[in-house]
């Protein structure tokens, strides 16, 4: 370390390649294409190999995790087109009734209950929130967040789709590889596909409507029609990943509307580093295989798992992805201060 | 000839609780004519722009546009009738790259009809629109941040982004506060162009020598009211002018 009299500071520089650019590449090397592609490449490889290694409990752990991913990138998609959401159990709820209510009362298989309750349950949740997309920032997080409390009580207090029972013996995935493998695949579709959706046009009217949604109007374009195309995307992904969930766990109840599965997602959001869709994954892979080893813990698990967030959270109030990407691209290196 | 007025305003108002922004303003506006609007501070110029640009409700009155009503219809549906603004404070998307700012407007409806049904090259577009306002494409303006780009550049950018929608009737909102001098006086001869190529424009300004140089007709309003209409040189004689403006006389050079 520095001797005595001669004092250091450590000086950041960008990286001199125009890796954040958007449309002039720079690659002249091999160095500098793997700088680029590693990243994206590895992580993706990583995902496709873990179910390989992980069999058993741990194998549901990450289709588990994956699912919240799912519903971490849909918030972070709401969050990324000015909709502040606190409802994706909304989402997720949607999607598990309308699966298990066609697998329960209609007999219909997996292969049939996914697509359908993903895109219906889509349109739905679009639909039953299209009046509200007028409301702006703590308003429509109210509305988000009140809403599936509602559903809920609905079934509960009513006796419609089980009622409070819910409804048990839904038909399972018929091989174990088809779910883990499906939940990593999805999660993945979902993460690039949302990046590219926000670099394109389309998504850079979406993200202005969150900076001026004013400026945008008088650009002409009907931001909420925009918004409610933007509810649908979100819808479609928290839904798949309810009608999913249903058949891996054969049950559905109202327990799908609960708190957590709006709270945990833009947890995980917020500690990945929201508005880059790669912070929501990473969160998700972190925070529910934490939750699941801390279960030794017995009834302080939650106690544990809300320090492990706050410490988090203080320490690292940019997101883990945003902390990462700026190492990344960054040299270190310690200079004299004359 | 008399040709048939764009815009027709009629007996427009609007309150802000006890506040009587707008009180029962009409005017119209021929194709093809350049409209000054002055008034001292807070006589509602800006609400009258907000009124007919959809951005405010008025109480009461109408707004017609080629014969259409169109009072209190949503700013987007105003906008892709072909009436763009600009704003006083402007409202600009300051993490996006300039030209990304111009792609906005050509991402709307009216622009896509406008071009035969395609978007064309987008960047390109809103690159060529900048590189025409004076943002010098060579030295790479367009590209950079428009968080970063002074005053004058965030206003120019704010008035290409309204021409980007190939309007009909262009409405300024002072748009040159907070300009310099040589800002102004490479923007303003943009808007005499504009004007002379046959777009009719509404030009609310505090800066009345300029003002004064460029419109065709001036119209006065003092506490929402309209006091005065009629060209500058008519319009400056006026004695409740002259009372609104305490006594301050212009000098028209």
């Amino acid at each position: 370390m520095a001797e005595a009299g001669l004092r250091y500071r450590k000086e950041r520089l960008d990286r001199g390649i125009k890796a954040r650019s958007d449309t002039i590449y720079v690659i002249s090397s091999y160095r500098e294409m793997l700088y680029l592609v590693l990243p994206r490449v590895l992580p993706v490889i990583g995902l496709l190999v873990l179910p390989l290694v992980l069999r058993g409990y741990w194998g549901k752990v990450l289709v588990y995790a994956c699912m919240f991913g799912l519903l971490a990138l849909s918030w972070d998609f709401l969050a990324a087109c000015g909709m502040f959401s606190l409802g994706q159990a909304l989402f997720f709820g949607v999607g598990s009734f309308f699966a298990g209510a066609l697998n329960h009362y209609l007999h219909w298989p997996p292969i049939l209950t996914l697509p359908i309750a993903t895109l219906a349950g889509g349109v739905f949740c679009a639909a039953l929130l299209a009046p509200v997309v007028r409301l702006k920032g703590i308003y429509f997080a109210m509305i988000t967040l009140v809403v599936p409390l509602l559903f809920t009580r609905l079934v509960v207090a009513t006796g419609v789709w089980g009622g409070s029972h819910g409804l048990s013996n839904l038909a399972p995935f018929t091989n174990e590889w088809i779910p883990i493998y499906l939940a990593v695949v999805a999660m993945l579709v979902v993460l690039f596909g949302f990046r590219r959706i926000m670099n394109e046009d389309y998504g850079l009217v979406l993200g202005a409507i969150r900076d001026d949604d004013r400026a945008v109007m008088s650009a002409g374009i009907n931001i909420y029609w925009r918004k409610i195309q933007a509810l649908f995307i979100a819808a479609v992904v928290g839904c798949f990943a309810g009608a999913f969930m249903t058949h891996q766990y054969q049950f559905v109840g109202p327990s799908v509307f609960a708190l957590d599965y709006s709270i945990l997602p833009l947890t995980a959001a917020a500690l990945g580093g929201a508005g880059t869709f790669a912070g929501a994954v990473l969160g998700s892979l972190a925070l529910v295989p934490l939750s699941e080893a801390m279960r030794a813990l017995g009834g302080l698990r939650i106690t544990f798992y809300c320090i492990v967030l706050i410490i988090c959270i203080i320490g690292l109030p940019e997101g883990i992805f945003h902390f990462i990407q700026r190492k990344y691209q960054q040299f270190e290196r310690l200079t004299e201060i004359g | 000839m008399k040709t048939e007025p764009i815009l027709k305003v009629e007996k427009i108002g609007k309150h802000f609780g006890g506040v009587q922004a707008v009180l029962g303003v009409s005017f119209e506006l021929r194709q093809g004519e350049f409209l000054g609007v002055i008034g001292p501070n807070g006589s509602g110029k800006t609400t009258l722009v907000n009124l007919i640009t959809g951005f405010v409700k008025p109480d009461s009155g109408k707004v017609i546009y080629r014969g259409k009503d169109i009072t209190g219809k949503m700013p987007y549906i105003i906008a892709g009738l072909g009436i763009a603004r600009t704003f006083q404070m402007v409202r600009l998307f300051y993490n996006l790259p300039a030209f990304k700012n111009i792609i906005i407007p050509l991402c709307s409806p009216r622009v896509k009809k406008l071009r035969g049904g395609q978007y064309g090259e987008r960047d390109e577009t809103a690159v060529d629109l900048l590189d025409d306002m004076g943002f010098e494409r060579d030295s790479f303006v367009p590209y950079k941040l428009a968080g970063s780009l002074p005053h004058g550049y965030l206003k120019r950018l704010d008035l290409t982004r309204a021409l980007a929608l190939r309007p009909e009737l262009l409405i300024l909102d002072e748009i040159f506060s907070g300009m310099s001098m040589s800002e102004v006086a490479s923007t303003l001869p943009l808007i005499e162009k504009f004007n002379r190529e046959g777009l009719s424009i509404i030009m609310i300004e505090h800066r009345l020598k300029e003002l004064f140089r460029v419109v065709d007709r001036v119209m006065v309003l003092d506490f929402g009211q309209k006091i005065a209409e009629g060209s500058p040189q008519e319009v400056m004689n006026t004695e409740e002018v002259k009372k609104a403006y305490l006594g301050s006389e212009v000098e028209i050079s």
